[in-house]
């Protein structure tokens, strides 16, 4: 026994260091050198050779995409997986880049998380396989979220320019105005809320992506990125004073129902009546009919209310760009997809589906903007969308490092849902650590 | 003794006194309402899942929680619920069942060799055996799931079965049972009249111990199985392709689904399908009733 | 060589594990600048962390109220099935038992809807009579919602420990305290707690290493309660938060392996001062 016991030993401390030293070795290097020589990828071309790829993506509409393009070029095959929506999705592309293991040819990637992808490296430049010649192809807030640096890293999918969406049974109903200023939403949001007690003008317990589009769309700079160097002054900005100043009211009074945004509460809150607006991007309109069938007839759309009367100001609310990590084994192939699917014969099939364009192409076409929505009662809300996505503010940039960011929004800013704690001063401790973040990380925040 | 034989049962219905004792009690209506309590406290949650997976998605939304809806869909639910999406739930189902026999056997099988030594055999490091498999559990899984996954991302292993059943293959609660219940149920003098009759280790064991193990290891197994089938948090960092999910992350994909652009909302398959996760782990405790009693009971006695 | 095989894959699926931990918690990887060795920085980081300890002293608190709760709960429910008291005990038995068969994701999720103020269970109840119930997911009361569900869980697993620890007493010991006139309350005091000593020790450590790894309920809970479930709220989500929102494997793996060592000395501690009254 003793003898075997000792090897028993031996081996088990053998597997031990052997799982080590394989950990050790492979978590080096990640990332990879972005393809030495690209020159600009002929499309068509590309994909008639055909070959293999991966593409990691939750948007539904890419199915219809892939069963397109598997159809059209026989020699294409394509590997479409869903690993999750948002947050998962970059956990896993993380995790893989750095196990080096595993990493797709194709990656969804939202535009606020695009900034942190490309300055870790994770992404190749698209822009010599052939994005530098498409300037103009995508509407400018998509299109600058995009850049970073001198690069381009994804070519928009989608686009989500906000607009109020909103129930017209319960405004008729209280006999409100559709508000056009952020202080008639405040006065509308007094109106409905008395008048009945369990209804309210709109749901907020905190979101990070909300409240940075309304920073955005109030005129708002609170980030300001220059490669490694990033200021962050939430408490200082002026936009970001216009947003507290109104929502701190609607807080205070309690005019904000206590739901979460994508639970099942707030789907049957939209469906009765007890949420009565959305100010959200303009994707929303599929998950309205999907989600929510008791609303058909009742919902319209209309352009955010504004910070001024008069005004025209909008900004983007969500929407993804379709990525090539830089790790992938076939980025001309991967290009020649992401080109198919944003700005060729997938653009067509997406918009089918119930997609918002992010093509300027297709946002000015009068086809598009001519449609009548059934569930919307007939309105054209395409005009408003397209006009909407003419009118977003320019000169707004994201955090390299977003995604972390906008993960702890909740811990700071969302105390304010729950506490007496102000939004400005939640808004002050989510800059505190968010820049102990970003020191930690090796950027120089607020230095 | 009569009070350890059933009493006479008294002839006529007459207030005939029963002959109470402390091992033959009068049975309490107030200590059954009480207990009663915490049988309510149970099974409300599951009543609540089995009412709820017969309503539609409208359904859900509109009636009382703990009542049943408008129409009873069950059957539409359960139909749904097995060919949504190509019937992806059903490779679920077959996926979390392939993970369990291999992960929950293999389990079973390395506790029991392991027990065995323990409460059997004297081998330098025993205790110190002991203390470590504990000691790992202290650990936070969280410590462990990164390096796990950086690990057998350099082996090849992620997104593969074997990632999610090579670690469910350590249960130290079955260890730990099967050593109690083997120093228990296998006297030393059995195995040193085997000894003496020449057999060797594996012999006895096959012939000798294993049947005697027969309780333990169906306890064993049940708890294994029960672990496996409810894996989550490794299986959600090891899996990427959902055709390999296991059914509790299929379940969580599909509630996350109504959280997407363009997503479709669909809870009451949601639930559905977790009503259809938990009934084959239902049906096997209480089929199997009588094994893991024994078994845990006779696991439960300490030196 | 039995255990062999059991300590071969134990070797590779925790010992290796643990050991790339360490070896992780001595380094640090930046977004810009690459890795580098930082000794035990990152462990002076996490003792002066406040969100770790707060989650901390969060986790022991949940240990010094649930535990006591739900094994006292356990123990007192195997103690009336097993004294022949009870009309139905099998049914008792089994129906008890049955939440340990749901898994904690479908747990989380089916309590996390009955909580729901407005459309959950809580509403309709205060829709029905009219009162208006505290809300479960307030960050006041979120802590004890979640003790609610870990105690649903396991309240009917711990509670056959103890009864099959207790069909194991001879009953030769009751015919004794018979003999002697012992009335109920003395024979359980006297007779059956000592008697499931051990299984009482073993049900109390692996509650106390749950309680302290408490993980699933409060992450499936938390797109419920975002603001009252913040990032940090128990020492395992912490961690995890920290691998997978800000990429930051290696302070992570310190607070886990300080996680890990606080665990073990309590769970040794109660051990040792469970088992050391042997008559």
């Amino acid at each position: 026994m003793n003898a075997r016991s000792r090897h028993l030993a031996r081996g088990t401390a053998l597997a031990g260091v052997l799982a080590l030293g394989l950990a050790a070795c492979g978590s080096g290097d990640d990332g990879g050198s972005a393809g030495g020589d690209a020159a600009p990828v002929d499309t068509a071309a590309v994909l008639e050779k055909g070959g293999e790829i991966t593409v990691w993506a939750w948007e539904p509409t890419l199915e219809q995409v892939v069963t397109d393009v598997e159809k059209k070029y026989p020699n294409v095959t394509v590997n479409l997986e869903n690993v999750g929506t948002g947050n998962d999705q970059y956990t896993a592309l993380q995790n893989a880049i750095s196990a080096g293991d595993g990493v797709p040819d194709v990656a969804q990637v939202e535009y606020y998380a695009v900034p942190q992808f490309a300055i870790s490296e994770a992404l190749t430049n698209l822009g010599p396989l052939g994005a530098d010649d498409l300037d103009g192809t995508f509407s400018t807030g998509p299109w600058n979220s995009v850049h970073s640096g001198d690069g381009v890293y994804g070519l928009p999918m989608d686009s989500g320019p906000m607009a109020l969406f909103y129930n017209e049974d319960v405004f008729e109903k209280y006999g409100v105005d559709v508000p056009t200023t952020w202080d008639e939403y405040l006065e509308a949001a007094r109106t409905i809320h008395e008048k009945d007690p369990k209804a309210y003008i709109a749901n907020d317990i905190g979101d990070a992506g909300f409240t940075t589009s309304m920073i955005w769309q109030a005129g708002g700079q609170p980030y300001q990125v220059d490669g490694t160097d990033v200021a962050i002054d939430l408490a200082g900005d002026e936009g970001t004073q216009k947003f507290t100043e109104v929502w701190q009211q609607l807080i205070d009074e309690d005019l904000l129902a206590p739901v979460g945004s994508w639970s099942d509460e707030w789907y049957q809150g939209l469906g009765n009546g007890t949420i009565a607006t959305l100010t959200i991007g303009a994707w929303m309109p599929a998950n309205l009919e999907s989600g929510v069938p008791q609303g058909k007839g009742k919902w319209r759309v209309a352009e955010m209310p504004q910070w001024e009367a008069g005004q025209h100001a909008t900004s983007e609310n969500g929407g993804s760009s379709l990525t090539v990590p830089a790790a992938s084994t076939n980025a001309e192939l991967a290009y020649a997809f992401v080109d198919y699917a944003t700005n060729g014969d997938g653009v067509q099939a997406r918009l089918d589906g119930g997609a918002f364009p992010a093509t300027t192409a297709d946002l000015e076409s009068d086809e598009f903007r001519g449609a009548e929505s059934e569930y919307f009662g007939g309105q054209k809300i395409n005009e408003v969308l397209a006009d909407s996505a003419a009118n977003v503010v320019e000169g707004w940039q994201y955090l390299p490092f977003q995604v972390y960011a906008n993960s702890i929004f909740n811990d700071t800013v969302g105390q304010a849902y729950v506490s007496g704690t102000t939004l400005t001063d939640g808004l002050a401790t989510w800059q505190e650590q968010s820049a102990t973040y970003g020191n930690g990380q090796g950027f120089t925040v607020n230095k | 003794m009569s009070t350890l034989t059933a009493p006479a049962r008294p002839a006529p219905r007459l207030r005939t006194p029963r002959h109470h004792s402390v091992a033959r009690p009068r049975r309490s209506p107030l200590l059954t309402v009480l207990t009663a309590v915490v049988l309510v406290y149970s099974l409300v949650p599951l009543a609540w899942l089995l009412i709820n997976a017969t309503k539609t998605q409208e359904d859900l939304f509109s009636s009382f929680g703990l009542w049943f809806g408008e129409s009873f869909s069950l059957w539409d639910n359960i139909v749904t619920t097995l060919t949504y999406d190509d019937g992806v739930f059903v490779r679920w189902f077959g996926n979390t069942v392939l993970y369990v026999v291999v992960g929950a056997g293999g389990a079973t099988f390395l506790a029991i060799l392991g027990g065995y030594a323990l409460a059997k055999f004297d081998f330098p490091g025993k205790r110190g055996v002991f203390a470590l498999v504990i000691g790992a559990v202290a650990v936070p899984g969280t410590a462990l799931a990164v390096p796990t996954f950086l690990m057998f991302s350099q082996l090849g292993l992620t997104n593969t079965p074997w990632a999610v059943i090579i670690p469910s293959l350590i249960s130290p609660f079955g260890l730990y049972l099967m050593w109690t219940f083997a120093a228990e149920a296998i006297p030393g003098e059995l195995l040193e009249a085997a000894r003496i009759d020449g057999a060797g280790e594996f012999r006895t064991f096959f012939r000798v111990s294993l049947p005697l193990l027969a309780p333990g290891i169906v306890t064993v197994l049940l708890f294994t199985m029960v672990a496996t089938w409810n894996n989550y948090f490794l299986p959600l960092i090891m899996l990427r392709d959902s055709s390999w999910y296991p059914l509790t992350l299929g379940l969580n994909a599909w509630n996350a689904q109504a959280a997407t652009a363009g997503g479709e909302a669909i809870f009451n398959l949601v639930i559905t399908g977790a009503l259809l996760t938990i009934l084959p782990l239902v049906a096997a405790f209480l089929l199997l009733q009588r094994y893991w009693q024994s078994g845990l009971a006779a696991g439960s006695v300490k030196e | 060589m039995f255990v062999g095989p059991f300590m071969l894959v134990f070797a590779l699926v925790f010992l290796a594990p643990i050991a790339y931990s360490l070896y992780l918690s001595v380094f640090r990887t930046q977004m810009v600048g690459g890795t580098r060795f930082v000794g035990l920085e990152n462990y002076a980081q996490a003792l002066a962390d406040p969100q770790f300890w707060e989650g901390l002293g969060r986790v022991s608190l949940f240990l010094l109220v649930q535990v006591p709760i739900m094994l006292g709960i356990a123990l007192l429910v195997a103690l009336a099935i097993d004294s022949g008291r009870l009309y139905g005990k099998s049914f008792f038995r089994i129906s008890i038992f049955m939440p340990y068969a749901v898994p904690a994701v479908v747990a989380a999720l089916m309590w996390g809807f009955m909580y729901g103020t407005r459309f959950g269970l809580v509403g309709n109840i205060n829709d029905a009579f009219g009162v208006s119930l505290p809300n479960p997911l307030s960050p006041d009361l979120v802590l004890a919602s979640i003790g609610n569900i870990v105690t649903w869980e396991f309240v009917g697993y711990n509670m056959l420990i103890f009864y099959s620890a207790l069909r194991v007493v001879p009953h030769s010991l009751y015919e004794a305290a018979e003999i002697d006139g012992a009335g109920q309350w003395r024979v359980i005091s006297a007779i059956k707690l000592p008697a499931i000593r051990g299984a009482l020790v073993i049900a109390t450590i692996f509650s106390i290493i749950g309680s302290f790894q408490l993980f699933n309920e409060p992450s499936i809970l938390q797109s419920l309660a975002p603001n009252a479930i913040t990032t940090s709220y128990t020492p395992n989500l912490y961690a995890y938060s920290l691998s997978f929102s800000g990429q930051q494997y290696n302070y992570s793996a310190t607070v886990a392996i300080i996680m890990g060592l606080i665990t073990m000395v309590i769970a040794y501690v109660v051990q040792l001062r469970g088992m050391r009254k042997e008559p």
